[in-house]
């Protein structure tokens, strides 16, 4: 693999940890304030990380 | 407890599998990198055989051979031992086959490959309907769900809760329709779609599965499978739409009409993005999830000292190990629940009254 790939690399991970660190923490505070509610909450942030973490992949394989 | 102790066992089969493949690379000094590279890259792919291990020195292989079906100018069926592990040149009604990188090639008798100037070989493929590793698992997979859930199935004849292996599988069949299908769909229509549900769910979390046990089997890392799971999620979400579907599609209501326009091809692509992020998605975990854990198997042969590489590699193949059983259960509940979402959007029916209410509610 050449330099750019592997810094394009580099930036998907980033940008995917970035992004899946921001759904759990928002996750956390939501089950916090209505722990009653956890489990649509926990629906609704799988359902969002597993679209998040397609487009990751898609942007590492192609 | 018990789910560490069935993992170690699988792991350390895994290792001594690996430890017999590689056995001829400690003396020769053959280049161990490369090889661990081609054992990666044959493990990934789809093969003819199914091989259990193989014996580097003496260049055996355990398994036992699969039957190749050709179409190229009528229907050849042959075993795959002809082949004996890609190194044979097949003649079969006066054409010859050769097996080059886990594909059959059309050769001449010396069964030359030529490779182009991209590197690829410009060799004519046959048709090839072999039943491969892959799909050899997959019918072992299908006939092993129809034992489980036909059996299942005909328990409710008799009595209401089932006896046996049934009292494993009803949670989860319960588990599938009530937190996938009913809060996805909608509890008017969920019926219809419970059956594709439960065996795109049992059929990808079984084969899964069995991807982390020594058997070595790569079927959802295998993109065209996932294209094909992928593809009927997205004909049964076409199929089942109804017309509030295709008019949010082609003529949304309430937007002006030069954003109709620009928005139309963006709708039609959005339907097709879909099932595309489903293919990528399982086939990029579970390919991933090999990929690592044979790597860190590999530590042990590519690190100097032996005594610390080995409780290394041993310790992180377990923690992935563990990952990846968690994985194997994500992946296809993931699965799931995506199509039953995308199924969901499609046959869900709103008239506008109710969206005036939910705007008016939220301002």
């Amino acid at each position: 693999m050449e330099i750019p790939a592997l810094v394009g690399t580099g930036l998907i991970v980033i940008g995917a940890g970035y992004g899946l660190g921001k759904i759990g923490s928002s996750a956390m505070e939501a089950i916090a304030r209505q722990p009653e509610a956890s489990g649509n909450i926990q629906t609704a942030m799988i359902i969002i990380a597993a679209l998040l973490e397609g487009l990751s992949f898609a942007a590492l394989i192609l | 407890m018990q789910n560490f102790s069935i993992t170690s066992v699988f792991l350390s089969l895994l290792v001594f599998t690996s430890v017999s493949i590689f056995a001829a690379s400690g003396e020769g000094q053959v280049d161990t990198q490369s090889k661990i590279n081609d054992f990666i890259d044959h493990h990934l792919q789809d093969s003819y055989d199914y091989t259990f291990f193989s014996d580097g020195e003496t260049n055996k292989h355990y398994g036992f051979s699969l039957p190749i079906i050709l179409i190229d100018n009528g229907l050849k069926v042959f075993s795959s031992s002809r082949f004996d592990h890609g190194t044979a040149v097949v003649e079969e009604s006066g054409k010859y086959y050769k097996v080059y990188n886990s594909k059959i090639y059309e050769t001449n008798a010396a069964g030359d490959i030529n490779l182009g100037e991209t590197g690829y070989p410009t060799n004519d493929r046959p048709l090839d309907f072999s039943i491969t590793k892959n799909v050899a698992t997959m019918f072992f997979v299908g006939i092993l769900l129809i034992l489980a859930f036909g059996g299942l199935a005909r328990q409710y004849k008799k009595r209401s809760v089932p006896i046996g292996f049934g009292r494993v599988l009803e949670p989860l069949v319960l588990y599938v329709r009530d937190e996938i299908a009913i809060p996805n769909i909608g509890e008017a229509k969920y019926k219809k779609y419970m059956s594709y549900l439960l065996t795109v769910f049992f059929f990808i979390w079984l084969i899964n599965v069995l991807g982390m046990t020594p058997l070595g089997v790569n079927v959802t890392g295998n993109i065209a499978v996932t294209a094909c799971l992928a593809l009927f999620t997205y004909f049964i979400t076409q199929f089942s739409a109804n017309k509030d579907y295709w008019k949010h599609i082609f003529w949304m209501p309430g937007v002006p009409i030069v954003m109709k326009i620009i928005l139309i091809p963006i709708e039609i692509l959005g339907t097709l993005t879909k099932p595309f992020a489903l293919m990528i998605r399982l086939f990029a975990n579970i390919t991933a999830g090999h990929v690592i854990v044979m790597g860190l198997v590999s530590l042990i042969f590519i690190g100097k000292n032996a005594a610390f590489d080995t409780p290394l590699s041993v310790f992180l193949t377990l923690f992935l190990f563990v990952i990846e059983i968690l994985v194997t259960f994500l992946q296809a509940y993931i699965f799931t629940m995506l199509s039953a979402l995308f199924i969901g959007l499609a046959v869900e029916e709103h008239t506008h009254k109710e969206v005036e209410a939910e705007t008016n509610e939220i301002i």
